[in-house]
């Protein structure tokens, strides 16, 4: 006689807990084949604004963490997921349909990003900022820094995982925060994953996951006065013009759609940082 | 503001802490803001008073091995009159001689013998085993009492660098207290004594800042820049940031400290800075002799050139002012 | 006589061959505008300079298609080498033409000759030096190998640095194999129009700079060409942000360097003498019309008041009049309108408690003027606290201990520079470590270098200008 299984409730995920929606809602995640699977939190803009607050409270914390620290908390995420590779494929195959191998190529690869960008985090200031040779008595460095909180939509028909990797790994890299609403109609490896970070070593609130429709919720990200940025990477069929006209009111960095899964690339890692020149005089006496 | 300690209240200990208390000197800005300052145009009217002020000012100077009493009349009688060619021609404001030659001076100067800031001429001796000031304290107050009992108006004593930089503070404020004393004559009034710092071997303005306040705490009337010997001598930054200090002291203690620019000023345009530098740090009230000299030597007959230029329209030649 | 009373000492204004009116430089071409003319005058005398055209939406239809021509035919088919060399060539004619191009700017202007002379002109050549030498170095600008330039660049730059703006955005568009169309402030078109002789003298080819006069409007038609790969914008926060809608869901590339309120910190161990004057050089450098100007002044209340005395004591050594003269350190206002808002915001700074102080200085009878002006008693809530003023205005704050002043410097929706003063080089880099800005200055204020990227953080804007950030801006591609 085989056991009956007892299936996860999805939450969200902010500041390094899993509330349900304060809205109470939730929405059906079926299979391709049209069977329901499970029920994800429907995320609302309050559930926005408190993971708003999570990621920005997180923030100093995390871009002040030594690079080389922040590179092994990273790597360490690779490690537990790697770990927990059976339970992400069989996500992937049960709601896009894929085949074990396919579902398999797709963790893999999300977990070899992860490897890559985690990498970055104590050599891109080294690749991306200059000593400048000023003409005059003074040190002159320029050195990107994280730019605070970033609001992002992952890919809404590409891999659910690997989508969601390739758009917050290189967020992160860098020391900022990150509020993500993943791919609407594949959530449940992105609530995994956050289970995969609320088992390592990543501080709460560096990243949150708002599960839910980025129609609704985009707009609310792109007229947030406490989000830096914005990483459209997945809003290509949402009115993304629009977005981009809301985030104008706050200056707002914005990073347009992309088709597809985001290539790693180190583009990615400095669109979401800002370069500081620093002066200092310099005189032998 | 800060409050100054009184000499007779200072001990090692509360010197060290005073001048570590001071500020920091940016080296940078420093010496932008003195080449800021060097932009200014000075022109027609204003130069004209320049110069004659440059001339006022000038402590004209002979400190060589090779002086003999010859030597020292020639610069007295160029001193009194240093254009023959235009009587107009403002005297300078001393002479500035070894110890054994100030008798020679005030002879020479005669009549002329007195206040510059009353239209004379002083005679200012170097003491205290200039330049080096390698010697024992009791030669440098012996040096310092013959010069003043020849008649030597000023002073200008060098400090021992070697225990400044030692770190050994109290030692050269004793001794600048020890010469000032010996800077008395029998009737109660004393000669002015300059402090010759000797910023080209305290090499940094943080040492240049903590020397100057150095010496005003001990009394000094004048601080001073060179002896002349020392290579780099007077220049605009180390000349600022003296002014600083003396602006600071006297906003403190409501007494105005002296400053003397000495050595490497040969043209009327690096003076005409030097004139600058003091007007917009310390007000042009510091503009006379008892408050600013430039030790020089050369630089007077380069200002008799640009005085006969201004009078005549046209540039002069050297043929036409006197070697000495 | 007071000596300090300086005798006039006049730049003249005989280096000058200007014509009666400059029309629109477009491909390679002075040509007439559609538009009415305008005149621009100097701001100090109020006498008129020269008339320009005001450029009409069809005149800059022409004005981007000889641009994008130029890009087509000749700029990006020709080698990084050769670009380099008539940048090169630009930057010898600035240097040739410094005195005239100082003059010009000062005159238009009507910031102090000596600004014009030590600042901006040379630096206007710096710039073209270092960007003339990246034209044929592209590989190495950090985007991977072959990376490919962006095609039009539509440039906007505002009046306070009129050639130095132009500088800087001209010199990197052009290196990077762009080219540009260029629309100079309406108060300050003269020296761009000088800078369009250069690029004839130079034998640059035709269209490669396009350079189109007018107000707002013009510029508004510029930026919202369909045909236009880049813009780069220089000026207030609220016409960054229109623009920044309008290319909203397109593939233009924007800069945008915006307003500022940067914070200058004075910690009680900083060296004093050279405080005060990063002071002073960081409000009242350019009359203050400085978008990185260092116009709060936060100091360590354990020495407010002898920072006060002293800087009180230097400013009342500022010399304020005829820009011409190269004694004066403070020159006129650009203009009515920003005399206008300036005294408005100062008005209100009283208003709402702030102690006004300026020293005692002769104001000009003609032209546009503003004394120096200092808040004391200053909270962060008061308008001129928050307000960008863009004039000589300083508002003083204090605070108790480096994570107050941290907190405050960074307590503005801006972030484009901060000043911070203290002998102690740990506690240097780790406030300008916290601080939020593009550029920090450090026992300095109001350095520039073509070598230093310059740029804001949130509402001052994005994109740098200078560096190698600056030449990545005009680019795009490689595999990196």
């Amino acid at each position: 006689m085989s056991r009956l299984a007892v299936p996860k409730t999805y939450k969200l995920f902010i500041g390094g807990k899993f509330p349900r929606s304060e809205s109470g809602r939730v929405y059906e995640v079926n299979s391709v084949a049209g069977e329901f699977v499970a029920n994800a939190a429907q995320g609302s803009r309050k559930d926005m604004r408190d993971a708003v607050v999570a990621a920005r409270t997180a923030q100093p914390g995390w871009s002040g963490a030594t690079a080389y620290n922040r590179g092994q908390v990273l790597y360490r995420i690779a490690e537990v997921l790697e770990g927990r590779k059976a339970q992400f494929v069989e996500e992937i195959m049960l709601v896009e349909g894929s085949s074990a191998k396919e579902a398999a190529a797709q963790v893999d690869a999300a977990i070899d990003t992860w490897i890559w960008y985690a990498g970055w985090a104590d050599k891109y200031t080294q690749v991306a900022g200059q000593a400048n040779p000023v003409s005059g008595p003074y040190f002159n460095l320029s050195v990107p820094e994280p730019t605070g909180v970033v609001g992002a939509i992952a890919p809404q028909s590409s891999g659910s995982l690997l989508g969601l990797v390739a758009t917050i790994a290189p967020i992160l890299v860098s020391g900022n925060t990150v509020v993500v609403v993943p791919r609407e109609d594949a959530p449940l490896t992105a609530i995994s994953f956050a289970e995969v970070m609320a088992t390592s070593d990543v501080p709460g609130g560096v990243v949150n996951v708002i599960t839910g429709s980025p129609a609704e919720l985009a707009p609310w990200m792109a007229s947030h006065a406490d989000i830096n940025a914005l990483d459209l990477a997945g809003a290509g069929n949402l009115d993304w013009a629009s977005l981009q006209i809301a985030a104008a009111e706050t200056l707002m960095r914005t990073l347009a759609p992309v088709e597809g899964i985001p290539a790693s690339s180190l583009n990615r890692i400095t669109a979401f940082t800002e370069v500081k020149s620093v002066w200092h005089t310099k005189s032998l006496i | 503001m800060r409050s100054i300690p009184a000499v007779s209240d200072l001990t090692a200990e509360s010197l060290a802490d005073f001048l570590r208390a001071l500020p920091g000197v940016d080296a940078v800005g420093l010496e932008a803001r003195a080449a800021d300052l060097g932009t200014r145009s000075i022109k027609t009217s204003s130069k004209a008073w320049a110069i004659d002020t440059i001339i006022k000012l000038i402590d004209l100077t002979t400190l060589e091995g090779a002086d003999t009493p010859g030597k020292v009349r020639t610069l007295v009688a160029k001193a009194l009159v240093p254009d023959a060619g235009d009587l107009s021609t403002p005297t300078v404001a001393a002479v500035c001689v070894y110890g054994d030659m100030v008798a020679t001076a005030v002879e020479a100067l005669g009549d002329m013998h007195g206040d510059p800031d009353q239209g004379k001429v002083s005679v200012a001796a170097v003491a205290t085993a200039f330049p080096s000031g390698r010697s024992s304290l009791a030669i440098k107050i012996a040096d310092t009492q013959e010069a003043v009992a020849a008649g030597a108006d000023e002073i200008d004593m060098v400090i021992d660098r070697g225990a400044f930089l030692s770190g050994d503070w109290w030692t050269v404020f004793q001794q600048i207290v020890a010469v000032k004393e010996a800077c008395r004559r029998a009737d109660g009034t004393h000669a002015h004594l300059k402090v010759i710092l000797e910023t080209g071997e305290l090499v940094t303005y943080d040492n240049v800042r903590k020397a100057s306040w150095l010496a005003m705490l001990a009394g000094g009337d004048f601080i001073k820049t060179s002896t002349g010997k020392v290579a780099p001598a007077a220049t605009l930054p180390v000349t600022l940031l003296m002014l600083e200090a003396v602006r600071d002291w006297y906003a403190a203690t409501g007494q105005r400290i002296g400053v003397k620019p000495a050595g490497g000023i040969k043209t009327t345009k690096d003076a005409i800075k030097y004139l600058v530098v003091v007007a917009e740090t310390v007000g042009e009230e510091w503009l006379v002799p008892h408050l600013f000299r430039f030790g020089a030597s050369s630089l007077l007959n380069d200002v008799l050139l640009q005085r006969q230029k201004l009078a005549s329209g046209h540039y002069s030649s050297a043929d036409y002012v006197t070697l000495d | 006589m007071s000596f300090m009373d300086y005798a006039p000492a006049p730049e003249s204004t005989g280096i000058l061959n200007l014509n009666e009116h400059y029309g629109l430089f477009i491909n390679g071409k002075f040509v007439a505008g559609r538009g009415e003319n305008f005149t621009s005058i100097s701001p100090a005398t109020e006498a008129p300079i020269a008339t320009f055209s005001t450029t009409t939406e069809a005149d800059v239809d022409v004005a981007v298609r000889a641009a994008r021509s130029a890009y087509d035919s000749v700029w990006s088919k020709m080698s990084g080498a050769d670009r380099g060399k008539y940048l090169f060539r630009i930057a010898r004619l600035i240097q040739e033409r410094s005195r005239e191009l100082a003059v010009a700017e000062t005159l238009d202007n009507g910031k102090p000759i000596k600004e014009t002379r030590d600042v901006d002109i040379p630096l206007v050549a710096a710039w073209f030096f270092y960007y003339a030498g990246w034209a044929d170095k592209l590989d190495f600008a950090g985007l991977g190998a072959n990376p490919k330039s962006l095609g039009v660049a539509a440039q906007v730059i505002p009046w306070n640095f009129p050639l130095l703006m132009l500088a800087w955005k001209i010199a990197p568009a052009l290196a990077a194999g762009n080219t540009v169309v260029l629309k100079p402030a309406e108060t300050t078109p003269l020296t761009a129009m000088l800078f369009a002789e250069i690029c004839q003298q130079a034998d640059l080819p035709a269209g490669v700079v396009n350079i189109i006069t007018g107000a707002g409007e013009t510029g508004k038609s510029l930026v919202n060409h369909t045909d236009i790969n880049k813009i780069a914008f220089t000026g207030s926060t609220a016409v960054g942000r229109e623009i920044a809608r309008a290319v909203a869901g397109t593939n233009t590339k924007l800069t945008l360097e915006l307003g500022g309120k940067g914070a200058n910190i004075v910690f009680d161990d900083a060296a004093l003498d050279q405080a005060v004057e990063g002071i002073v050089s960081g409000i009242f450098f350019n009359q203050g019309h400085v978008c990185c100007a260092g116009s709060r002044l936060l100091v360590q209340e354990n020495i407010h008041d002898e920072v006060m005395d002293r800087l009180k004591t230097r400013l009342s050594t500022l010399r304020l009049g005829d820009p011409l003269d190269k004694n004066t350190d403070i020159g006129a206002i650009n203009s009515r309108e920003q005399l206008d808002r300036i005294t408005a915001l100062a008005a209100q700074g009283e208003s709402e408690g702030g102690e006004r102080w300026s020293p005692v200085c002769d104001i000009p009878a003609k032209g546009f003027w503003f004394a120096p002006t200092v808040f004391t008693g200053v909270s962060p809530s008061n308008t001129i606290a928050r307000e960008e003023i863009f004039g000589p205005v300083l508002s003083v704050m204090t605070f108790r201990t480096p994570a107050e002043a941290i907190t405050k410097a960074n307590n503005t929706p801006y972030g484009l520079s901060a000043g911070i003063w203290s002998e102690k080089g740990s506690r240097v880099l780790a406030v300008a470590d916290k601080l939020r800005a593009g550029v920090i200055w450090a026992n300095t204020f109001n350095k520039f270098d073509p070598a230093s990227p310059f740029g804001g953080y949130k509402e001052s804007g994005y994109g740098r200008e200078g560096g190698l950030s600056g030449l990545a801006a005009y680019l795009e591609g490689g595999a990196a």
